[in-house]
């Protein structure tokens, strides 16, 4: 089984969705004979020419927006937008358009398609490459967010994505596009979308990330573990629609919860993950649901980047307090 | 008067000198001999500045960062501004900023990672520098929109690539400029590249200037590798803007000789042979064949320019690595005008952490 990093693995299913299914498409800005600023689509418009990996002019409400009409006339594309930040100017695309037309048309009209998006900080970049406003997504109804955290995850997750029948928002955590080689079976597979995955079992207490964090949270794990303390981390994997069940059945059986995000701490998914465990496992809870997370100020530039990103010490200070509440 | 006489429909497009310095006497504009020098010599600091901003990327001593080698003259528009205008930049644009007067060492502080490298550009009147592609000019109709509103005859000049005319923002601009008649030039260098993507797939029009004439001003092509072009047309521009004539477009027509930025790599989309091919078009060379004519120009000379350039830049690096590092504080203090209880809480937070352990420090 070859090893691949993240980058390769998103363009290996792609790869074979586009063998297997001539109707889906690339579009985006620099997708084609660069192969995308990160690589993530390099060489498919060798492969399959330049009516099928499209290089668009540089608007990312024109990307969103044509996509949405591409898939009503019946293509699955897959839109690349180079960076989070540049989500915004799709937003009227995404949160007012794809997001309602299942809804509007009353089903008529469901928008097959994926909209890829590089994600987070840590790279050393200028502003607006180093944000992760998945919380505002979350809280589009219609909008399907996922975000993997491994190679594997990421081929069987855009596989998944692009039969998914719903538009996809597929953020790529891109300080660990390069970091992991794993094993990437080159057969058809899916990563359920909806559906969390325990990474790491424990008893103590539960860890939730997603994307690059999850690394931090296995650091973490891997340290904690030292000290004879066994938590149990989990890999959120999509984030509209959330998994409640899994997040709450290991809520009830280690009775402790962090969450740690990169995003903003305030209306952020943490929030939601807490309010939730509150719902459904109130009695099984020994400490208060914590959150390690990114703080409710401007993304700094990264001179004090590291200072704003959550990490494994961190997490691990965020454990100690409901460890010992 | 210039914007009437090259119509960008009729593919018509100002030149005044050529590639090989020589100069077209009929359009001649108002600038002496001793001023092109004057700008031949910041241009000269300009684009050792911007080798040597790449050199300290590569080295790691700086982030990210986008080269204006090849389109100094164009940056070199910034010159001509007066000083109650208002110079409005993309990230493209550390050789504007250095003409206007911004300094290099805060030029470069800000792309080693620290916001606070610019703090001063608004005693220049000079806006933040813009990373989202295409959104600076709507502010440019803002606030030259505010000085007519207001009666103050400064005008807004803004600063985007060929791309930037592709986002919706760009012609939402172009069309409050029209249609409220705000003191706006706008400056598209069209480099002819998108990172990757070349000028004829951003838009079908066989020019960016024509674009002015759908939202009722006028545009101009220019060579933007002429500074005499650059100035007449800026010139222009400017004093029909600031005399209530209504907004103008200048398409400075120019090559990015680098890469996108120091992410990038050109030989994946464009052929050296192009490359090679726009090079005797370079902005200096002109520029040094013009006052060699005049014998205002030496090898010698030369030697002397650029000791003095390299003077100037290596004290700017100093100063930029000798600057103090900005305290993780620094985060919770600039987001919000008001406390804000809940981010001081999430900042002592940091700061005990920081205490205990090096909190990430460590690694920043
Ligand atoms: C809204 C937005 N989309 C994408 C990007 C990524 N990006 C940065 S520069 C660039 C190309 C811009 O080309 P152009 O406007 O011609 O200016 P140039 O960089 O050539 O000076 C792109 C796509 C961005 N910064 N902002």
């Amino acid at each position: 089984m070859p090893k691949l990093n993240i980058v390769s693995a998103i363009n290996l299913a792609l790869d074979r969705e586009m063998e297997k299914n001539e109707r889906v498409v690339i579009i985006g800005e620099d997708v084609g004979r660069e192969g995308g600023v990160f690589r993530v689509t390099d060489g498919l418009q060798g492969k399959y020419g330049p009516e099928r990996v499209i290089d668009t002019p540089l608007s990312e409400g024109g990307i969103a927006g044509t996509a949405l009409g591409l898939a009503v006339g019946g293509l699955i594309p897959v839109a690349e937008i180079q960076f989070e930040g540049f989500m915004y100017l799709a937003l009227d695309q995404i949160a007012n358009q794809m997001a309602r037309y299942r809804s509007r048309s009353r089903g008529q009209y469901p928008i097959n398609l994926v909209l890829r998006l590089p994600w987070g900080g840590g790279i050393r970049a200028p502003e607006h490459h180093s944000d992760s406003p998945e919380a505002v997504l979350a809280n589009t109804p219609g909008i399907t967010v996922v975000q993997p955290s491994n190679p594997y995850d990421a081929k069987g997750l855009m596989t998944a994505a692009l039969r998914y029948g719903d538009p996809v928002i597929y953020c790529e955590p891109k300080r660990i596009y390069r970091a992991i080689k794993a094993e990437v079976p080159d057969e058809d597979y899916e990563v359920p979308i909806g559906k969390a995955a325990a990474v790491r079992e424990g008893t103590d207490m539960t860890i939730v990330a997603w994307g690059a964090m999850v690394r931090e949270a296995l650091r973490a794990a891997e340290e904690l573990a030292a000290d004879g303390v066994s938590a149990e981390v989990i890999d959120l994997r999509t984030i509209s629609p959330m998994d409640s069940d899994t997040i709450i059945s290991s809520a009830k059986k280690t009775g402790r919860l962090l969450v740690t995000h990169e995003a903003p701490k305030t209306g952020g998914i943490g929030a939601e993950i807490a309010a939730r465990v509150y719902e459904e496992a109130f009695t099984s809870l020994l400490a208060p649901v914590e959150r390690v997370t990114g703080y409710d100020a401007v993304m700094p530039l990264f001179k004090l980047e590291d200072y704003y990103l959550p990490n494994a010490k961190k997490i691990i200070a965020g454990a100690r307090k409901i460890l010992n509440y | 008067m210039l914007f009437d006489r090259f119509d960008p429909l009729k593919g018509e497009k100002l030149e005044i000198m050529d590639k090989d310095g020589r100069v077209n006497e009929e359009l001649r504009p108002d600038l002496s001999d001793e001023r092109i020098k004057e700008l031949y010599v910041r241009m000269s600091v300009m684009r050792l500045a911007d080798r040597t901003a790449l050199n300290l990327q590569r080295e790691g001593r700086m982030g990210t960062y986008a080269p204006v080698y090849g389109q100094e003259a164009s940056q070199a528009s910034a010159a001509f501004l007066e000083s109650g205008d208002w110079l409005v930049p993309s990230y493209r644009e550390s050789g504007a900023l250095l003409m206007r007067g911004v300094p290099l060492s805060g030029i470069y502080r800000y792309w080693m990672g620290d916001e606070r490298g610019l703090i001063g550009i608004k005693d220049l009147r000079v806006l933040p520098v813009e990373v989202v592609v295409g959104s600076q000019p709507l502010h440019a109709v803002g606030v030259s929109w505010a000085m007519k509103l207001r009666g103050i005859k400064s005008i807004a000049a803004v600063y985007f690539g060929d791309g930037a005319t592709s986002e919706g923002s760009f012609h939402e601009a172009m069309n409050f400029a029209g249609v409220f008649g705000t003191p706006t030039v706008f400056v598209c260098q069209n480099n002819q590249f998108a990172i990757s993507v070349p000028r004829r797939v951003q838009t079908r029009s066989k020019s960016i200037a024509q674009k002015a004439n759908a939202y009722g001003f006028k545009g101009i092509q220019i060579y933007g590798n002429d500074i005499m072009a650059v100035y007449a047309a800026m010139k222009e521009a400017m004093s029909d803007a600031r005399e209530g004539r209504g907004p103008r477009l200048i398409e400075m027509l120019t090559y990015r000789f680098g890469p996108h930025t120091t992410a990038d790599d050109p030989a994946k989309y464009r052929d050296a042979s192009e490359l090679e091919k726009n090079k005797p078009f370079d902005p200096l060379i002109r520029l040094r064949l013009y006052l060699s004519s005049l014998g205002m120009w030496s090898e010698e000379e030369e030697y002397e320019i650029m000791d003095a350039a390299k003077t100037e830049v290596e004290k700017a690096v100093a100063e930029a690595e000798s600057a103090p590092k900005p305290s993780p504080s620094d985060i919770f203090h600039n987001t919000w005008k008001r406390e804000h209880t809940y981010l001081k809480r999430q900042e002592s937070e940091l700061l005990a952490l920081l205490q205990e352990t090096d909190g990430g420090a460590s690694h920043a």
